[in-house]
């Protein structure tokens, strides 16, 4: 009964697929929030075209870098711009781009104009169709010097990915069954049983 | 602790002095949670947390399920604070799919949540206390417990899991009568858990075994990244319903309760404080709410997101920040979903905590993290 009434909503996917780009350039250039403008402008001040300011909205900045440089922008945001601690570190898989986003949200509890302002940094490591995770070339490199709070975020972003932060203390499975032999259960080919 | 916190929490090499112990899971001082643990005679030397895996599948299951369909199994993991658990989920899936929220709606969303942290904490209380064998604890809290849930009863329909958030408002209006019954109920609650402080809080046991034990100090406690009542208790003042108000929280009077020791007792104190500032937030709401109204926009049957988009809210639940990071890709269902929780944020302190302490001495350190085991592994 449940396989009968999911297979329409399958159909249906593909054609749902050509939205994206037609709302993209819809959006019109509104009021930026002046605070989060500066931060975002001290950033690509200090890096230039290294970085890319992917949005800024309301109380949140995200800006983007490549896996070369994301231990130097780490570095500046955590003493130039007085965030310090991860929030949340998530990974995001794109297999049709090959590479696997990982997203670091940075917060401040120190500095109180900070207070609710959250640092979206992301970086995305190359992805591999048949993952040997720790021996292949899905790597970035820790922020665990620079944060301290990514300790057990990475190694969650580790087994669930397969994405190997190098120079991380502690390379080892937190949530999985010391067994697991199948893929990273988060990428998105790992399908759910039935779906 | 050194200025310089230890590369991390790698186990000792086996000499013949230190004993390696499992404590849990399913054990009456851990709970869920398997916490392995290196003894030199009575002293613990290492530990490592191993949270295992119950729910993790809810991030999975997102990605199979549209918006709508994914609230009643997305507050699974906190079951005793499902309306927090999902407040942030609600606010991202509002932002992405461009859905504004009547103002009645916004305080009765206010007011089930606060009731919601007081049902989590009254939970986590009383098994604090039986951990320490303080078996009134238990049974106080356990019974206070259901003046609330009754509360939650007549409001959802439903007694734990209520599924009463939904993008745009909430799921139904306020049963008639219902201001009058709840701040009957909230003012007796409020009373009755003053008395905990001469049997608890008082307790020369209980001050013998949490104070100064498991200190987390004020750098220590932000560097860590540790929230809430942890982050609280070290002399830390960020509570996310002062610092980046939802909803209506800015408009009602909010105070947090900081203290400045760091140690276990300031740790299961600071959310026994918070449920009395949790009462005087449902009376001011109470009173300030627009006595009619709507309190649900109407949602097109199977909304979208728009575009590639992504969002990250947070709200402050019973156990700290609560975020939720929602990537999605313009169709009916979240391309990736993340919840970011308390739980997790805070497993990370528990290794600095317990070294050097006593093994008799980690029931009361690692239950004062205000930890749900199952929702650090959702």
């Amino acid at each position: 009964m449940s396989s009968d009434s999911e297979k329409p909503s399958v159909d249906v996917k593909p054609e749902e697929k050509s939205t994206p780009p037609t709302k993209k350039p819809e959006e019109k250039p509104v009021d930026l929030p002046a605070f989060e403008k500066g931060i975002s402008e001290k950033i690509v001040e200090k890096f230039g075209d290294k970085v890319q300011v992917t949005f800024v909205k309301v109380n949140r900045v995200g800006i983007n870098v490549g896996r070369e440089n994301v231990h130097e922008v780490a570095e500046f945001i955590r003493d130039g711009l007085n965030y310090d601690h991860v929030e949340s570190v998530s990974g995001v898989d794109y297999p049709q781009d090959k590479e696997i986003e990982v997203v670091y949200h940075i917060g401040s509890y120190t500095d109180s104009s900070l207070a609710s302002q959250i640092l979206v940094l992301s970086t995305r490591a190359q992805r591999e169709e048949n993952p040997i995770p720790g021996n292949d070339a899905t790597k970035l490199p820790t922020l665990r010097d620079v944060f301290y709070s990514v300790e057990f975020h990475e190694r969650e972003i580790f087994e669930m990915f397969g994405v190997y932060f190098e120079g991380h203390p502690d390379n080892r499975r937190l949530l999985l069954p010391e067994d697991w032999a199948d893929l990273p259960p988060l990428r998105k080919d790992f399908a759910i049983k039935g779906r | 602790m050194t200025t310089e916190l230890p590369p991390g929490l790698a186990l000792q090499k086996v000499d013949e002095r230190i004993m390696t112990l499992n404590v849990g899971p399913q054990h009456p001082g851990s709970g869920h949670m398997r916490i392995i643990v290196q003894i030199d005679g009575d002293y613990i030397v290492a530990c490592d947390p191993d949270p295992g895996y119950v729910h993790r599948g809810e991030e999975k299951m997102a990605e199979y399920r549209n918006y709508i369909t994914n609230i009643p199994h997305l507050e699974r993991p906190v079951i005793h604070d499902s309306c927090n658990i999902l407040y942030p989920y609600v606010l991202g899936v509002e932002e992405i799919v461009g859905i504004e929220v009547p103002e009645r709606a916004k305080y009765v969303r206010v007011i089930a949540s606060e009731l919601n942290r007081c049902i989590y904490t009254m939970y986590w209380l009383a098994i604090y206390g039986i951990f320490l064998g303080h078996s009134t604890m238990f049974m106080w809290p356990a019974g206070d417990r259901e003046l609330l849930i009754d509360l939650m009863e007549k409001m959802t329909g439903a007694r734990v899991t209520h599924a009463h958030f939904v993008p745009g408002g909430v799921r139904n209006d306020l049963p008639p009568n219902f201001e009058d019954v709840c701040l009957r109920q909230v003012n007796y609650f409020e009373k009755r858990i003053k008395e905990y402080a001469a049997v608890f809080y008082d307790n020369p046991i209980l001050i013998s075994r949490t104070r100064d034990t498991g200190v987390l100090s004020r750098q220590d406690a932000i560097r860590l990244g540790t929230t809430g009542s942890v982050l609280r208790a070290s002399g830390v003042d960020y509570d996310l319903r002062l610092k980046e108000p939802y909803d209506v929280y800015d408009e009602l009077d909010v105070h947090t309760n900081v203290m400045k020791e760091g140690d276990s007792y300031a740790r299961s104190r600071v959310p026994w404080l918070d449920m009395m500032e949790s009462c005087n937030i449902i009376r001011q709401a109470l009173q300030k709410m627009p006595k009619s109204g709507s309190v649900r926009t109407k949602l097109k049957p199977n909304p979208k997101g728009k575009g590639l988009n992504s969002v990250y809210k947070r709200v402050e639940s019973g156990r700290g920040s609560l975020g939720c990071y929602i990537v999605s890709d313009g169709k009916t269902e979240p391309y990736r979903l993340k919840m970011s929780v308390g739980s997790f944020r805070n497993l990370i302190a528990l290794p600095y905590l317990l070294k050097g302490e006593k093994l008799g001495n980690m029931p009361s350190v690692y239950w004062s993290l205000n930890y749900w085991p199952v929702e650090a592994d959702r």
